[in-house]
């Protein structure tokens, strides 16, 4: 075994390590069932419902969006993959603010409806954080699906066209078995991914009626300071997360953030002029209710910029910091724990071990780091800390994949010719590694800082105003009504998450061969 | 000498067994169909594959457990040969320090190979800019400068087309017997081992045949032979 692989492996122990430990603390600490109240029958029970609701209308709204984009090439195509693709590393706080600006009390909805005399909606509820859900999860599902729809076979197509298929017929025999094989898989992700929904249960939720596992750890944990209740929560949570991950496992998961969704596969049966209005219409839809929340809040943020208190920047600046820390520490880990995954034998298992985090949430992880750590210290001191480590394991499982992929084709194209030139170790770092996984680490790492700079999650459980991150600020001024101050803040995380994302990933991306 | 002594090598279902020689000096060529196992025989003289018995002697000493950079040999692939994102300078240097830190006269020596296969001047392009034949030559000048005393070529150069094949092999030849290389060279075209090999060696039905004289196995060919000729 090589240095590199053996740091790998050595960094897989660790992660997996760091993983566990907070986790048997959790199910050590919850040890009786005594603590689990009647109420949390409702909780979980929201937390499921409103998954199963929010990943059905994300699949089904992406369904036409993905097929719109499938067959159409257009001016601004690039433009409108780009949109759905941002709400990836957008802050969840900055698209809650979003939501509110459209559809809050004084919203552009609620005024247009009080124009015609209805009675205005609200946001807060279960229908809140389902909106908020789709918001995130619907873009996702369209790239996803439209990349089943693009690995259509183009020569299939022209042999539907030869056989003269309507589009009907088209779905039918192509498409439809395509949707029953990615489908499954992606609703799947997104039920994972809302079943852990912490930032927006905290915003749009609450109550009896909307209240989240994770977030009833928070409160358990904030308001009642009920640890062992928290911990209970918290095993709940695992149970859930478990279950999810050993479901995926049976089914195929599709393969995100797939590159190569620049391409519409030409088609013979969709020239229709009633189809391409449908089409213009579906993704103009789509493209509004995606950008008209951000455009609000980052139109009205710029005025208010100047009038930032001095904290707000003392909190970009931590965020700032976290992001870039969790970056670096996400690729030292990333890269040797890929190498070991693609040269040795058993490297099977290191992927697991990098991907475990995805059955943990971050408010659990944040539990039972907080049982750990209370016998030792005081582990509200150690809040950035805390944030950074649960951040780094959570962007874990993205950067492996992106860079896994990578290492195997440098393995596959150069191991044999660097062995046979004997470059080993640092040369071999210095001369292949860093020329030829430039794009996927610099992918990894822009994504982890992007990530780390919105995370709004563990710090809601540890901060104390003086280590406040920025979307942790941003949501202490939405509670208090500060909205002017809470848009600037919100074009500031933007700028810093977006911004980090896009030196990584564009500073990398030259110098291909 | 280069010398496989009782080796079995083992791919799955797949054995091969050698037991021969490869004599110093000129061109070797290992023919065989594809399938037979001959750059599976290279791949473990180059060290990439380990016998699952025997032992693998180059000029007397065990070169069994030497890691593949460590040998006293160079290869060259059919293709992946170059690092695309390193110039052809780089790519050449490679051959004298795997770290690039070159000194001026390993700069020389550098210059004076890639002169030598036909490429002066162009030291600063990227492979992705230079012609098949050219990335070859390139490819050659590294192994050249290495100096190592054994060349292999795995089936190095059939992506080329019939003229260019030719050239890059008289090449070969010519270089290798400048700097005194003894060459093993996979190939499944007899025009490529009647061209410049000194003794063909076959390798069919598991086993590897000893090299015999080209010229005389062509004229009188052995069962082997005309099995894999097919007449």
């Amino acid at each position: 075994m090589t240095l590199g692989a053996r740091l790998g492996l050595i960094a897989a122990l660790c992660v997996a390590g760091a993983l566990i430990l907070p986790l048997i603390a959790v199910v050590w600490r919850a040890e009786t069932l005594s603590g689990f109240k009647p109420s949390d029958a409702g909780v979980l029970w929201f937390t499921l419902w409103q998954a199963v609701v929010s990943a059905g209308l994300s699949v089904l709204l992406a369904i036409p969006v993905a097929r719109a984009l499938a067959r159409r090439q257009f001016a601004g195509r690039g433009a409108v993959i780009l949109i759905l693709g941002a709400p990836f590393i957008l802050p969840v706080i900055v698209a809650v603010l979003g939501l509110i600006a459209v559809f809050g009390r004084s919203g552009v909805v609620n005024v247009a409806l009080a124009a015609v005399g209805i009675d205005p909606v609200t946001l807060y509820g279960p229908q809140g954080v389902i909106l908020a859900h789709v918001f995130f999860n619907m873009p996702l599902a369209t790239r996803l699906i439209l990349q089943g729809w693009l690995a259509i076979p183009g020569e299939r197509l022209r042999l539907a066209a030869t056989l003269g298929f309507a589009p009907p017929d088209t779905f039918r025999r192509l498409e439809w078995p395509m949707l029953r094989s990615v489908v499954p898989g992606i609703f799947l992700v997104i039920f994972l991914i809302c079943t852990t929904s912490f930032a927006v249960a905290l915003a749009l939720g609450g109550g009896p009626r909307a209240t989240t596992v994770e977030l009833a750890i928070y409160q358990a944990f904030r308001f009642d300071f009920d640890l062992s209740r928290a911990a209970i929560l918290g095993g709940l949570q695992l149970i859930l997360g478990v279950g999810a991950a050993i479901l995926s496992l049976r089914l195929t998961l599709p393969s995100g953030l797939g590159a190569g969704l620049d391409r519409a596969v030409p088609r013979w049966d969709s020239a229709s002029p009633l189809l391409r209005a449908q089409d213009a219409v579906v993704i103009a839809l789509a493209c509004g209710f995606l950008l008209l929340p951000i455009v609000l809040v980052l139109g009205e943020g710029v005025w208010h910029l100047t009038a930032l208190p001095s904290s707000v920047w003392l909190a970009a600046v931590r965020s700032l910091a976290i992001a870039l820390a969790a970056a670096i520490l996400t690729l030292t880990l990333a890269l040797p724990m890929a190498l070991a995954v693609v040269t040795t034998t058993r490297g099977g298992w290191i992927e697991v071990a990098g991907t475990l985090s995805i059955a943990a949430s971050p408010l659990v992880l944040g539990t039972g780091l907080y049982i750990l750590l209370l016998p030792l210290t005081n582990p509200v001191k150690l809040a950035l800390p805390v944030t950074l480590f649960v951040n780094v394991v959570l962007a874990l499982p993205f950067a492996l994949r992106a860079l896994i992929p990578a290492m195997r084709d440098l393995d596959r194209d150069f191991g044999r010719l660097s062995t046979s030139l004997g470059m080993r170790g640092l040369d071999w770092v210095r001369l292949v590694a860093i020329p030829r996984l430039r794009r996927p680490a610099g992918f990894a790492a822009g994504l982890t800082a992007a990530l780390a700079a919105g995370d709004l999650g563990v710090i809601a459980l540890f901060a104390s105003p003086d280590q406040a991150t920025l979307p942790l600020v941003l949501y202490q001024l939405m509670g208090s009504y500060r909205l002017d101050e809470a848009k600037a803040a919100a074009l500031l995380l933007v700028v810093l998450s977006l911004g980090l994302f896009w030196l990584f990933e564009r500073g990398t991306r030259h110098a291909e061969a | 000498m280069l010398k496989l002594e009782a080796v079995t090598l083992s791919q799955g279902s797949f054995t091969l067994r050698a037991d021969i020689g490869f004599e110093n000096r000129g061109v070797t060529a290992l023919m065989g169909a594809s399938g037979s196992g001959k750059s599976t025989l290279l791949s473990a003289v180059a060290g990439f594959l380990r016998p699952s018995a025997g032992r693998i002697t180059i000029a007397g000493q065990d070169v069994t457990d030497l890691p593949p950079g460590a040998r006293p040999l160079s290869i060259l692939f059919q293709d992946q040969n170059l690092f695309p994102h390193l110039t052809l300078a780089q790519n050449t240097g490679l051959g004298l320090r795997p770290d690039l830190r070159l000194t001026d006269d390993q700069r020389r020596t550098r210059d004076e190979m890639l002169e030598r296969v036909g490429l002066a001047g162009m030291g600063d392009r990227l492979p992705r800019d230079l012609s098949g034949g050219q990335q070859s030559r390139a490819a050659l000048a590294r192994a050249l400068v290495r100096g190592r005393p054994w060349l292999l070529l795995d089936e190095a150069f059939s992506a080329l087309g019939p003229a260019l094949r030719n050239e890059m092999l008289d090449l070969l030849r010519d270089t290798a017997m400048d700097q005194g290389l003894s060459v093993l060279m996979v190939t499944h075209d007899p025009a490529d081992a009647r061209r410049i090999a000194d003794s063909t060696a076959i390798v069919t039905d598991g086993e590897v045949t000893a090299p015999l004289p080209t010229q005389a196995l062509f004229d009188a060919p052995t069962a082997a032979l005309r099995r894999y000729l097919g007449d």
